[in-house]
């Protein structure tokens, strides 16, 4: 199973299920159409119809709204018609296999499937089974990826930092465990930023994660000196079951974001969170809502970002 | 039946034979090599010219499946595998359903290989009762019965002082162990050696030290209750330096490496290629060749198969829903004749893996082409390139990640017991 069945015999994009592998030109392809699209949702009639006829499908194998839901607007906006299947409560639970509840979507004649699933490597298999015009799109599989959640980080960083070359991007928190992080690291060293470091402790730092291209801190003061955006992370209340850390107590006094810690990145920062967040965990409410925050910008961002995945992944080989 | 093997170059490493020689076959066992016996008249003639003669291969760990699994196998379908790669002998773990832990399910084993009649099949009984790692096996029974030792399958028994006490039992009766070396905690559910590639994958890691940390505390066990021990299926460089270092204290331990550690690295896994899901993990180059040094310096005393067969579904999910392992009886021989090629062991050293090495481990008067021995001979041709695909698979798993190998080094002919069970008969490609 090859890494290129993202990309068609043009090259261009056919899935999206991570960014690993994906070139610079091409992202910078997906942020510039992004872009375009940004001010669809500041006019009155949000709609184009660049996808009428086509039917999407949202196939959720775990909870989500936030993605869900942007992903679900991006659609409509595009004029696409969208069904929204949770498949945890579904077939699933009656022991229908992935490969079966796929061919019965395909049976339906959809034309493309947002994805998510709590198992790495999801997304992967249901695109290399699909049939031949149908596109899937990854919102998340397990630990391993999260590509329209990178690139709308990489979006918003672009409106607010455009020249990569002089980045210093800081990710901070469960890395171990974030397919946020790692499609994060990927689209970064991919368009060119100079420096990404990881900030976490050893419990929450995945074996070789230097091998991506990072930068490793295990102190938040000396990972933060002199960044320009910080990524952070959201801890998942179930990690704490591992023994992964002691407490939320402990991890906010080390690794939560504070105003008093963010001072020692550069004066014009920009804090980012993929969202949903625990204030009082990994972020002060004072720096989630204070001037250096994006967070909500990101939300918005999203549905631009997708509505450009989606056009481009639907353009794949149809003009041939 | 009087059969001759003419002209074949007969190898049998446990007598340090590498001869071109005559083999002579009569009523079930080896009468004689090089010199024809006084009134030797063949019924059957099989002209070996160009081709190896070497013992029938002894497998230490292969899953046939039955009883339990037979949607993805069955001592049949798979005996028959086995005699298209040259194996005669097989040893199946005890982790069948029913669990292997009671003398009537050995014999049940033993009688549907005999209704097959195409391999020897030597079932390892469980060392605890229903391997659940609370309470004994009846080891003793399960001996009598034909067990040729005792293991806990790929169930860890993770209560020290149970482990112990079983050692303890078997040494009592001079039963071999089989251990499989895991730290259940460690392994942690992963399926993916703990590496840059599981990091990039965001697979569930199983570190190395899943499998040293028992291992060190089974060489201290071994140590103290003095039982016969063998670890199988090796997969880190460091197990291979620890069990050097536990030989070269004078312990009575031995290990194997399954063929595709010695190939295949976590690299193999790509981007979620199921069909190197296997347990213990493809971990790195460095381990994978730390295993080669191994095979090569005689620490490691055999290469075992593996072999387990699945359903097709079983890998056709995302791949940490994938079932493990791997369909690995037909690659067996061809896999380790190339470590040879590649200078990793002699031609001669790399048949004793598979042959004498094995069976001593198991006890067995087997794996050598001695006069009056059962006459379970492979036959095969070495210079023959071959590829390997899903339709010409006989096992009824088709999962192996070599689909499409080049492969070199073709079964041409098997004898059980001094009975052809099998001859491929493609002759256009053996030229």
């Amino acid at each position: 199973m090859s890494n290129n069945i993202q990309i068609d015999n043009s090259g261009r994009l056919r899935h999206f299920l991570t960014i690993e592998g994906l070139n610079r030109a091409l992202l910078t392809e997906i942020l510039d159409t992004a872009e375009s699209f940004a001010a669809v949702g500041e006019q009155t009639v949000k709609k184009v119809p660049l996808l009428r006829g086509k039917t999407i499908v949202n196939l959720f194998f775990e909870p989500s709204t936030r993605t869900r839901t942007t992903f679900e607007l991006a659609a409509k906006r595009l004029s696409a018609d969208v069904l929204n299947i949770n498949v945890s409560t579904s077939s699933a639970t009656k022991g229908e296999t992935l490969l079966d509840t796929l061919r019965n979507l395909e049976a339906m004649h959809c034309d493309m499937f947002i994805v998510r699933h709590s198992e790495s490597g999801a997304a992967h298999f249901i695109a290399s089974h699909v049939a031949p015009h149908v596109s899937v799109i990854n919102a998340g599989d397990g630990r391993h990826a999260h590509p329209t959640q990178a690139m709308l980080d990489m979006f918003t960083l672009r409106r607010h930092k455009p020249d990569f070359g002089r980045l210093c991007v800081a990710i901070v928190g469960d890395i171990m465990h974030s397919r946020v992080a790692r499609a994060q690291i990927h689209a970064l060293t991919t368009l060119g930023v100079a420096e990404v470091r990881v900030i976490a402790p050893k419990t929450l730092l995945p074996a070789q994660i230097e091998s991506l291209g990072v930068h490793v801190y295990h102190d938040l003061r000396a990972g933060l000196r002199g960044v320009d955006v910080i990524m952070t992370l959201r801890l998942q209340h179930e990690r704490m079951l591992g023994a992964m850390l002691p407490s939320e107590r402990e991890y906010f006094h080390l690794y939560g974001l504070t105003e008093e810690k963010l001072a020692y990145a550069k004066p014009d920062v920009i804090v980012m969170h993929p969202g949903p967040i625990n204030r009082g965990v990994e972020i002060d409410s004072r720096v989630a809502d204070g001037g250096h925050s994006v967070i909500l910008q990101q939300v918005t961002h999203g549905i631009a970002l997708r509505m450009a995945i989606m056009t481009l992944a639907m353009r794949s080989g149809k003009e041939e | 039946m009087r059969i001759i093997i003419k002209n074949g170059r007969v190898i049998d490493p446990a007598h340090g034979i590498d001869k071109v020689q005559d083999v002579y076959v009569a009523d079930g066992r080896i009468v004689a090599l090089g010199k024809k016996p006084d009134g030797f008249s063949a019924d059957l003639s099989i002209d070996a010219r160009n081709r190896i003669v070497c013992p029938g291969l002894v497998d230490l760990s292969a899953h046939l499946r039955e009883p339990g699994a037979e949607h993805k196998a069955t001592i049949a379908s798979e005996t028959r595998a086995a005699a298209a790669a040259g194996i005669t002998t097989l040893c199946c773990p005890p982790d069948t359903d029913p669990v292997t832990d009671t003398p009537a399910v050995v014999e049940l084993i033993r009688r549907r290989a005999e209704q097959a009649g195409l391999a020897h099949v030597i079932p390892l009984g469980a060392l605890t009762r229903a391997l659940a790692g609370n309470e004994l096996s009846e080891m003793a029974a399960l001996q009598r019965a034909g067990c040729a030792g005792l293991s806990n399958a790929r169930r860890p028994i993770s209560n020290t002082l149970v482990l112990r006490r079983a050692m303890e039992y078997a040494a009592t009766y001079g039963i071999t162990v089989f251990l499989h070396a895991e730290d259940s905690a460690l392994a942690n559910g992963g399926c993916a050696h703990e590496g840059a590639v599981a990091t990039r994958l965001g697979l569930p890691g199983i570190p190395e030290s899943a499998e040293t940390v028992a291992l060190a505390r089974d060489l201290v066990l071994i140590e103290q209750t003095g039982v016969r021990a063998h670890f199988c299926r090796l997969s880190s460089a460091r197990a291979v330096r620890m069990i050097a270092r536990a030989r070269h204290d004078g312990l009575n331990v031995t290990a194997d490496a399954s063929a595709h550690h010695l190939y295949l690295t976590e690299m193999d896994i790509g981007h979620f290629n199921s069909q190197c899901h296997v347990l213990p993990p493809l971990r790195t180059l460095r381990d994978r060749d730390g295993l080669r040094q191994g095979l090569g310096d005689g620490t490691l005393a055999a290469v075992c198969s593996d072999h387990q067969p699945h359903e097709s579904d079983a890998k056709l999910a995302p791949f940490t829903e994938t079932e493990p392992g791997i369909s690995a009886l037909e690659t067996l021989l061809p896999l380790t004749l190339r470590l040879a090629d590649e200078k990793v062991l002699s031609l001669s050293d790399a048949l004793a893996h598979l042959t004498c090495n094995p069976a001593r481990i198991l006890g067995l008067d087997a794996g050598t082409l001695e006069t009056g021995q059962a006459a379970d001979i492979c036959i095969f041709d070495p210079e023959c390139y071959w590829t390997l695909s899903a339709d010409t698979l006989v096992s009824r798993g088709h999962n192996t990640p070599f689909l499409g190998w080049e492969l070199k080094g073709r079964v041409t002919h098997t004898l059980l017991n001094g009975k052809v069970i099998y001859e491929f008969n493609n002759t256009s490609r053996l030229g």
